[in-house]
This record gives structure tokens, C-alpha cells and sequence, in this order.
């Protein structure tokens, strides 16, 4: 188990390398100087060159690209060369928007979905089926972004139940930082639970057709016992490896969700950054973040491990 | 009781001419197919809803009065009416013109990216599956590019070419080749497994003539179906880009950049968010229950299989 995870990690390194090095060049292809974006159109040309000197700009692009990536190999991501501070703080300090709402967003789609997936399984070919299955497909044309713009456009504006848009941090109190993260959440947790209905359904459908059901349905077992703790076990693995691949997603829902609903989220000092020509905090958050995915990924395979002792045992 | 001698007629098939008989299976064949495609729900709902949309790209700039650039300062911000079908928009300009014409742009850009990730993804799937070396740089790289936030990826690419229609069909397709190739990849390896592959290869086939007239057409249904998901999937990237500001370039309508400029007026124009909304609504929809039928008929082992993304 501890090679298989070593394995895993190890083969994580190459992918993590070609990432950095896309990211690097990529941003540094992005037209604009960031000193002339600092100082400003009154800068003289003689300014702009000594502060490309301070931050190193006028190296050479590859040894710029070597500094840095050392750097990264001794746990330093660089600093902000517009706010002036570390990457990894600016990251820290814009992640819990973003956290918040993606976690909101994957309750809100688990809690909504794998029920409706389970009984739209047991009711197989009824209008009750027919009828979640439709508004699944609905959910999973409903970009997050745009069922935000319309969710906003209901609850914040014409009923006036929630405010329309802005942040409080979890600080403020649970009901404050939650009152703004409703609408958001929703939004983005609806697509996720659209996916995840759908994957439920077929893989409890799948499941209930095998012997093994059949037997302990004939033994006299209740159908809430049936369901839940024969089947519905077996079918997590789907959901699981459903789950690991829609993080993605969420990431990237989340990001243009926090730019509706006006959330300093990660999605901002992206785009922001991108905007500042702030190179080292693009690298620097895009990086952090393709290493989430992976390492989540990662423990999704493990997970099945927990949820399947068929799958331990194979991997030995 | 008599039995009858029961009476088989032959078919009147002309058996010296074997092309004759081709000719007809190829008929019956296609006719079945065309049968089984149009008694395919799915398809016909989504097709349908397709059929409307380009129908609504098409001529819609044409009925509309006005042009989508055409700016109005003493009517703006109207709501919908008899003049203007969809309301005016926060310059006056009429949301119907530019609903259209948006549609034009944002249905042309998923085309575009559909047909470019088809061909390239392809390409790469087909080489990677049947060259080892080729297979462990591209699968890298398809490793790397799929650990990306979609929209940070196309965002940063943006930033680097310029707001500009070509470049969001570029940066998109970009974002989007690693699923092609790597479902293209999974069918080019099972046939490279087939025992006629083998066969084919002691012959002396050359790689070529197995790659592009044996696996292709084993590979080209689930890629096909995997393309109308990239084709909704790419119009919903545009639209967030635009909406981001970073796509579609104003004054040019584009669905997504005309919800960017509706949120601004959210508080008093309504249908500058629902009118574009909606036809985003509809063509993802429509892509996603086509693609659905589709995958149902050309690759039925699959039908279990769920729709990622």
C-alpha cells in the first residue's frame, strides 16, 4: 500500500513539471511589462528599467524560469510583485472564499442529488423517473455562472430575500457568512448534482439488476436495508470517481461564479493578477491548484480502498 | 388434415451482379440507420431544438428592424415590446438584433471548436495509441493540460492572444483536445489488441493503412458523441470568457457579453439576463439531449455510461 501510494505520488512529478512549465511561459508570453503596469503611464523609461532590474525582468526568460523553479523545489512560490507580499499569503488570504463555496456547493449537490439518484433507481421507467432524470439534464445545461445571474435576479432583486452579491468571511458570524453564500452555492452545486444524480441512477441501476439483490430481497430483507446497505455501497465507487472529476469543474464554476456574485475568491486574484501582469501569483495560484486536483484525485482512488475491501485486496 | 406444401419465393436478386447486391445492402442499411436515427427520441428532440436555434441564427438578423450595433440613447433600457421584441439593451441598442446575432457567434465558435478538437484530438489519440514514445509525451502533456482549471487555462491563453473571436475558438480548443484524444486513444488501443490487427500486420500492412482505415472507424463513434458534449460545452466557455470579459470583444454581441452587460443593470432590465440565458439554456440543452440520443445508437455498449462534465 505504501509503494502504491510512493508509486502514485512519484508519477505525480513529470505531470507537475510539464504544468509549471506550460504556466511559465504561457504567462510570460502575455503581452505588457509588469514594471510599466506598477509604476504607471508617467513613469520615465529609466524607472521602468531599474524596477525590471529589482525583480530580476531583465534576466534572460529561461534562468527567470530556473530561479523559480527552484524556488518552488525549497517551498517558495515567489512574492507578489504588485501587492508585495508572498504568493502563498495572497493565496491564503483569497482561498477561503473559495473553499467555502466549492465545499457548500459539493454538500448542497450530495445532499440534493444522491437521494433523487437512488429513488429515480428504485422507480426505474416511472413518471416520477422520467421527471428527475428531465430536470437533471435541465440542471446539466444550466451554466453555474447563469443560474447565478438568474438566482440573483429572483431572490436578490425582486424578492429581496438574500443580498444580491458581495462577502462576509466566517468571522462575522455563521448566519452572516452563510446569508452570502446561498445563492452562490446553489448555483454552482446545482450542475454538480445534476452529474451526480445521473451517475447514481445508472449505477444503481446496475447494481439492483445483480443476483445478489435478488437473494436478499427473496430472504425477506426490507427494501430500506435492501437499497441502502446492499446496494447503495457497491454503487459509491461510480459516485466517488464521479466526485474526483467534477472537482475540477467545480474549480473552474467556482471561479466565474465568485466573479458574478462579487466573491474575493481565488477566481479574482486570478483574473486580477492576469490583468496586473502580477506573474508570480498566476504561476504561483495555478500551480497550487492543478496539485490539488491531482493529490484529490489521488485520494479518491484511495478512498476505494475504504468504500471496496475488493479493491485492497486486488492491489496487493 | 392436408399439409400444404409451403411455397418460398425467391428474391429477385440478380446474383451475377455482385455489385447490385452491394448497392442494395448499402440501401437497406441505410435506410435501417435512418430509421433507427429517426425513431431515436432523443435525437429528434435534440436535433429539433438544434434545427430551431441555427433556423433563429439564420434568420433572425434578417426580420429584426434593427441592427445589433445601432445605438438609441433616448430608448435604452426599454422593456420588452411590440418594437422592440427583447427590450433594449443599457446603450439603447435592441436586445432581439443582438440575441441573434450573438447566436451566430457563440453557435460558430462551438462549431468551430467542435470540429478543430475532433480533428486534432484524432490525430493525437490515433499516433499516441500506436507509437509508444509519442503515447508517453502527449499523454504527459494531456495529463498536465487536464489538471488545469478549464477557465483559467482559457483565461491566461486569452490574456496571451488578444480578445478576439478566432482566439477564443483557439484557446477553447486548446482546453478541450486532451478528452478527444484521450477517448480516441482507448478505442485506437483495444483494436490495436484485435486479432485482425495482428493478422493484417503479418501481411505486411503499413501502420498507415491500419491506422486510417481500420481504427478510425472504430474510434469515430464515441469521439463523435464526446464532440457534441465539447460542442455545448464550448459554448458554455465562451460565454462565461465573454462574460468574464476576456472573450467576445464589445461592441460585437455575443450571448455571454451581453449577460456581462446585463449584470450591471440587473437591478432594472430583467431581460438582458433571461432573453440571452435562455438561448444559452436552450443550445446546451438541446447539444446535451442530441448527444445523448447519439451515444444511445452509434455506441450502445456505452449507453450506461454517464456524461461527464
Amino acid at each position: 500500500m505504501k509503494a502504491y501510494i510512493l508509486k502514485r505520488f512519484i508519477s505525480m512529478i513529470p505531470v507537475l513539471l510539464i504544468v509549471a512549465t506550460i504556466v511559465f511561459f504561457l504567462i510570460h508570453l502575455i503581452p505588457g511589462d509588469p514594471a510599466a503596469v506598477i509604476l504607471g503611464p508617467e513613469a520615465t523609461p529609466e524607472e521602468v528599467e531599474k524596477l525590471r532590474e529589482e525583480l530580476g525582468l531583465n534576466l534572460p526568460l529561461y534562468s527567470q524560469f530556473f530561479y523559480w523553479l527552484i524556488g518552488i523545489f525549497q517551498g517558495d512560490l515567489g512574492d507578489s510583485i504588485y501587492m508585495n507580499k508572498p504568493v502563498l499569503q495572497a493565496f491564503v488570504e483569497h482561498i477561503g472564499p473559495t473553499l467555502s463555496l466549492a465545499l457548500l456547493a459539493q454538500a448542497i449537490s450530495i445532499i440534493i442529488a444522491i437521494p433523487i439518484g437512488v429513488l429515480a433507481a428504485k422507480k426505474q421507467g416511472t413518471f416520477v423517473d422520467h421527471l428527475f432524470m428531465l430536470i437533471a439534464m435541465f440542471g446539466m445545461s444550466l451554466p453555474s455562472f447563469l443560474f447565478g445571474l438568474l438566482l440573483m435576479l429572483v431572490f436578490g432583486v425582486h424578492l429581496q430575500w438574500l443580498p444580491a452579491a458581495g462577502y462576509q468571511p466566517l468571522g462575522a458570524g455563521i448566519w452572516e457568512h452563510l446569508k452570502y453564500m446561498i445563492l452562490p452555492a446553489f448555483a454552482l452545486g446545482m450542475i454538480q448534482a445534476a452529474v451526480i444524480a445521473r451517475m447514481t441512477r445508472s449505477s444503481m441501476l446496475d447494481i439492483l439488476s445483480m443476483n445478489y439483490i435478488k437473494a436478499a430481497k427473496a430472504k425477506g430483507l426490507k427494501e430500506r436495508v435492501v437499497i441502502y446497505k446492499h446496494a447503495f455501497r457497491n454503487a459509491f465507487i461510480p459516485i466517488l470517481t464521479i466526485l474526483g472529476e467534477t472537482f475540477g469543474s467545480l474549480i473552474t464554476g467556482a471561479v466565474v461564479t465568485e466573479t458574478v456574485f462579487n466573491l474575493p475568491g481565488i477566481g479574482q486574484l486570478v483574473v486580477n493578477s492576469i490583468v496586473r501582469r502580477d506573474y508570480a501569483v498566476i504561476q504561483g495560484t495555478i500551480l497550487i491548484m492543478a496539485t490539488t486536483y491531482l493529490v484529490l484525485n489521488l485520494i479518491i482512488d484511495l478512498l476505494y480502498g475504504v468504500v471496496d475491501p475488493r479493491v485492497r485486496l486486488n492491489r496487493k | 388434415m392436408e399439409m400444404k406444401p409451403s411455397i418460398q419465393m425467391e428474391p429477385k436478386i440478380d446474383y451475377d451482379n455482385f455489385t447490385s447486391i452491394r448497392n442494395q445492402l448499402k440501401k437497406e442499411q441505410r435506410s435501417l440507420f435512418i430509421k433507427r436515427f429517426l425513431s431515436n427520441r432523443s435525437v429528434v428532440i435534440g436535433g429539433s431544438i438544434l434545427l430551431v436555434l441555427i433556423i433563429f441564427a439564420i434568420v433572425g438578423p434578417m426580420v429584426s428592424k434593427y441592427t445589433p450595433l445601432e445605438i438609441d440613447p433616448v430608448n435604452r433600457l426599454q422593456g420588452p415590446s411590440a418594437e422592440h421584441w427583447f427590450g433594449t439593451d443599457n446603450f439603447g441598442r435592441d436586445l432581439f438584433s443582438r440575441v441573434a446575432h450573438g447566436a451566430q457567434v457563440s453557435l460558430g465558435v462551438g462549431l468551430s471548436v467542435a470540429f478543430l478538437t475532433a480533428v486534432i484530438g484524432l490525430f493525437v489519440g490515433l499516433y499516441a495509441a500506436y507509437y509508444s514514445i509519442l503515447d508517453h509525451i502527449f499523454m504527459r502533456i494531456c495529463d498536465a493540460l487536464m489538471a488545469f482549471p478549464d477557465i483559467l487555462l482559457a483565461v491566461a491563453i486569452m490574456a496571451v492572444l488578444g480578445p478576439r473571436p478566432v482566439n477564443v475558438i483557439i484557446a477553447v480548443t486548446i482546453v478541450k483536445i486532451p478528452v478527444v484524444a484521450r477517448i480516441v486513444r482507448s478505442s485506437a488501443l483495444v483494436v490495436k489488441e484485435q486479432t485482425y490487427v495482428e493478422a493484417m500486420k503479418t501481411l505486411g500492412a503499413s501502420s498507415w493503412r491500419i491506422i486510417w482505415f481500420h481504427t478510425v472507424p472504430n474510434a469515430l463513434s464515441p469521439m463523435i458523441v464526446q464532440v457534441t458534449y465539447i460542442f455545448a460545452i464550448a459554448i458554455i466557455l465562451e460565454a462565461s470568457l465573454s462574460f468574464l470579459g476576456v472573450g467576445i470583444p464589445a461592441p460585437n454581441p455575443s450571448w455571454g457579453n451581453i449577460l456581462y452587460d446585463g449584470k450591471t443593470v440587473i437591478y432594472s432590465a430583467w431581460w438582458m439576463t433571461v432573453f440571452p440565458g435562455l438561448f444559452i439554456i436552450l443550445a446546451v440543452l438541446g447539444l446535451n439531449i442530441f448527444g445523448d440520443g447519439l451515444r444511445d445508437l452509434l455506441d450502445p455498449k456505452s449507453h450506461k455510461a454517464i456524461n461527464k462534465q
